[in-house]
């Protein structure tokens, strides 16, 4: 029960292969360019690579033998793969209202007109937009229309959903709140998310597969990449310190104690889940207690060091720090050793998960 | 920055070109409008020179004769009938053009685009060869006791003829606007190609279409070169307005600027039409029909 | 692609200052030069290109620019101050207009006749060999309309026959009659005899009796705007005279009456 995709486009030097578990979710980073939007094509059916085979849960997609002619081979339309496509814009049709577009795939499947908008209001619930339905695309926000746009594309019960950096063009106040609506309604659910955001890949995926020139860098499970990336551009991701925690009045308490003050730019409820995220480079040194505030100060035992660019970056656990090769010098910085990390504030952001 | 360019009124000097309270900067030079007013002026008046020529006491009489009736009736059955004929091969050939990949695609859209650039009596003579007597298709029309020449069915399929690329022109230009992407969409929400054509792509290209009808309305009410020399000329079968208004300029001058009034004036009401047309989507949907890609 | 458009555009710039010229040529046109403009009906185009080249030579130095169209037209080109010499017309009724308007100069000359006759493809499918024959259901007959000159003249004949036409069109003008018949579209047309002589082996024509019922005269006459009375003149001479004579038979056309 998994879908399976080998797929070549040599046009745009693509070649990938890829299988994905029933319940799974994979986010796939890279760099513009690297394919992202060519793998989802191709497995939505939008594209057709010159050669490869996918299935999903025994189902040919498309079975394309190489060096087979055009008309070779066996290819399903993409109204038949079960395949929703969720893009970075809402792509409401724009002459239906909000319950409509949602009724579209369930009326498209043949169910009745009655039967359908029941499906859609449902699921327009689902994603706490039910008091939308009747308005046109035209007259709801960005991050409305993206709400709908979800309810959309999981109304039509597909076996897979696919993600086209969905909060990419949504603002910094509506982002958030559909990256948790998306959290839950992907739980237990078969998708692939395109993203070029970290905190995505974070919060939403099992499994994380970076592509670089149209071929997969380097996948695995997310924490466990971004902790020890190989790829260029997954080290360059990865760098970011993110701790998952419990939200607090000022900011987010982890697990094991630690508190961390930071900024976000829409209300927390303290006690719901939520991640702090900062880069090494926000991060200070020390061997003794911090000097001034005493918050974000945080008592750590250094596991590795490694250089990282022109600094040498400091790890403890699960956070990380930049320091210069002096300082590094200087403080007599060795795994083991006992520091300091101090963090400002200002440059953690809050998230709520 | 917002406001910058926006619609603020202009609080500095007041230069040429700028903006007038209230309005968004246009950014037309004072010398397109003179111009623009000379080719408003170009179109406007022959009309009112017509106009003008009128004999008004016997205008009603003039263009309620029987033949004049006759002739109009004529004109707005078969341009209906044409248009009809158009939207049945015009939508499918601008569907085909706008979302299709195939050799040969740029020279079908040349060839279905040549009537507009053609003299009407090539098309005439080119349908004469196609459907007449000794014609390409009408002698095997002829033996399955289909006769064309001089019927009512010759009027529409020259109108038809001179129509169609008004219709695969501004459908064709409202599909490639509207993008393919709401049809990818919708084909991965399950619905089959033909429930995206009804559901999806005809409704965002509506607009168009509409207007693209319109003009090919107008355009077979207007026709004449084709008519006359493909369909002849006999009242109530054949002879439409454009051909009526042909023949009484011969003898009665008066009679010809009626009926060209009255031809002016439906073909004023069809133009008019056509950019008068309410969206289908609400406010605001033109706008967001399709979002660009960042 | 390139060489070919460079020389449309060579081509088109061509054209364009020869127009422009000719407008100017056209304009300067006064008193001193030996131009000569002659209007004349659409019918009497190849009579009158013979005609009008046997003057020039006879005539060194003079020119002869013709327009042909329908006579209605003409008329009221004439009326509207086209810069003509000349008029010939193809009926009475439109020469009558412009005499009556003071518009023609000196005397209205009659100098040929012209009467209808049946044109049939030249296989004759429908196999019409007498004026009846026209009646006969399924015959596809093709008339001019009876706002025009030879559409009144159809149904004089019509008339004079006794024999009731149902015409599948009812065209504008004699050429387009014409070439309905050529085409085949219709089985039978009625057209002037001078028409189906022009038109060669391409249709036959059948003469018939009560075509005489209808004789269509040719009236020319000096027009009171023109620049060169005298070579107007010299011209009507040569129209009207013996050399005019032979080439209106030779085209078919019937001596003026009286």
């Amino acid at each position: 029960m998994t879908l399976s995709v080998e797929a070549a486009v040599a046009a745009r030097r693509f070649d990938v292969s890829l299988s994905l578990g029933p319940a799974e979710t994979i986010a796939v980073l890279g760099p513009n360019g690297a394919g992202k939007s060519t793998l989802l094509s191709v497995i939505a059916g939008l594209l057709r690579p010159d050669s490869g085979r996918a299935e999903v849960d025994g189902r040919v997609l498309f079975d394309l033998p190489l060096g087979a002619g055009q008309g070779a081979g066996s290819w399903t339309a993409p109204h038949r793969r079960g395949i929703a496509l969720l893009a970075q814009e809402p792509l409401l049709f724009p002459h239906l209202s909000a319950l409509e577009n949602v009724a579209f795939g369930p009326r498209g499947a043949g169910v009745r007109k009655r039967a359908a908008r029941d499906t859609a209001r449902r699921w327009l619930a689902e994603v706490d937009a039910g008091h939308l339905e009747s308005r046109r695309p035209g007259e709801l926000s960005g991050g409305q229309a993206q709400r709908v746009a979800v309810a959309r594309a999981l109304a039509a019960n597909p076996g897979v959903l696919l993600l086209d950096e969905p909060l990419a063009a949504l603002d910094i106040q509506a982002a958030p709140l559909l990256r948790r609506l998306l959290k839950r309604v992907l739980a237990g659910r078969r998708a692939v998310i395109v993203t070029h955001d970290v905190l995505d890949a974070y919060m939403l995926a099992d499994r994380v597969l970076v592509m670089e020139d149209g071929r997969i860098a380097e996948e695995g499970p997310t924490r466990e990449l971004l902790r020890r990336p190989r790829s260029s551009f997954a080290a360059g991701l990865a760098g970011l310190n993110l701790v998952a925690g419990t939200v607090t009045a000022g900011g987010i308490r982890s697990a094991e104690g630690l508190e961390f003050a930071g900024q976000h730019d829409f209300p927390l409820v303290p006690g719901q889940a939520g991640v702090a995220a900062f880069p090494p480079s926000a991060v200070s040194v020390f061997q003794n207690e911090a000097h001034g505030s005493p918050r974000n100060s945080f008592r750590v035992t250094i596991t590795d060091l490694e250089p990282h660019g022109d600094q040498i970056r400091v790890r403890a656990g699960e956070l990380s720090a930049d320091v210069t090769p002096a300082a590094s010098a200087d403080l007599g910085l060795v795994p083991g050793l006992d520091v300091h990390f101090v963090v400002k504030a200002a440059a953690v952001a809050i998230y709520p998960a | 920055m917002t406001g910058l360019l926006g619609s603020r009124p202009g609080s500095g000097a007041r230069r040429r070109g700028g903006s007038t309270a209230g309005r968004p900067y246009s950014g037309i030079p004072a010398w397109i409008i003179v111009l623009a007013a000379a080719g408003a002026l170009f179109g406007l008046l022959p009309l009112a020179a017509m106009v003008a020529r009128i004999n008004w006491p016997q205008f009603i009489p003039l263009v309620s004769s029987e033949p004049s009736l006759a002739a109009l009736g004529l004109s707005l059955r078969t341009a209906a009938a044409s248009t009809a004929l158009c939207v049945l091969l015009g939508v499918p050939l601008a569907l085909v053009l706008a979302r299709g990949r195939f050799p040969g695609q740029r020279l079908l859209r040349s060839f279905v685009l040549l009537p507009l650039v053609l003299p009407p009596v090539v098309g005439g003579i080119a349908l004469l060869y196609t459907f007449g007597r000794q014609g390409l298709l009408g002698r095997s029309l002829e033996v399955a006791g289909i006769q064309i020449a001089f019927s009512t069915a010759a009027v529409v399929l020259a109108q038809t003829f001179v129509a169609l690329p008004f219709l695969v022109v501004s459908l064709e230009g409202a599909l490639r606007s509207a993008g393919s992407r709401y049809e990818a969409v919708a084909a991965t929400l399950g619905a089959r190609p033909t429930t995206v054509l009804r559901r999806v792509t005809l409704p965002l290209v509506l607009p168009g279409l509409a207007s693209g009808v319109l003009l090919s309305f107008a355009r077979c009410l207007g026709e004449f070169g084709a008519t006359l020399t493909f369909a002849g000329s006999l009242q109530g079968v054949t002879r439409t307005l454009p051909l009526e208004i042909y023949l009484q300029r011969e003898t009665d001058a008066a009679a010809a600027v009626a009926l060209s009034l009255l031809l002016v004036a439906v073909a004023v009401i069809v133009v008019g039409l056509s950019y008068r047309r309410p969206g289908p989507a609400g406010p605001g949907s033109a706008g967001r029909a399709e979002p660009a890609r960042s | 692609m390139r060489p070919g458009r460079q020389a449309a555009a060579l081509v088109l710039a061509a054209s364009l200052a020869a127009g422009l010229l000719g407008c100017s040529a056209a304009a300067r046109g006064g008193g001193a030069d030996r131009t000569l403009t002659v209007f004349a009906a659409a019918s009497l185009k190849a009579s009158f290109t013979r005609l009008a080249g046997e003057f020039e030579l006879r005539n060194p130095g003079v020119k002869v620019r013709l327009s042909f169209a329908g006579s209605s037209e003409l008329a009221a080109q004439i009326t509207q101050g086209a810069p003509a010499d000349v008029f010939a017309s193809a009926d009475t009724t439109n020469m009558a207009k412009l005499s009556d308007a003071s518009l023609t100069e000196g005397a209205v000359q009659d100098f040929a006749t012209n009467v209808l006759t049946i044109a049939v493809p030249a296989s004759n499918p429908a196999a019409v060999s007498a004026f009846g024959d026209l009646a006969r259901p399924g015959v596809k007959v093709v008339i001019c309309a009876s706002q025009v000159p030879c559409g009144a003249a159809a149904r004089a004949v019509e008339k004079a026959a006794g024999a009731a036409l149902k015409p599948v069109s009812e065209e504008s003008s004699v050429a387009d009659v014409l070439g309905k018949v050529i085409s085949g579209e219709a089985d039978a047309g009625l057209v002037y005899v001078t028409d189906v002589k022009a038109a060669g082996d391409k249709v036959r024509g059948i003469p018939f009796a009560e075509a005489g019922q209808a004789v269509n005269t040719y009236p020319i006459a000096a027009l009171r705007g023109g620049r060169n009375k005298e070579l107007a003149a010299a011209f009507m001479a040569t129209v009207t005279g013996p050399d005019g004579a032979k080439i209106f038979s030779d085209a078919g056309f019937g001596a003026p009456v009286g």
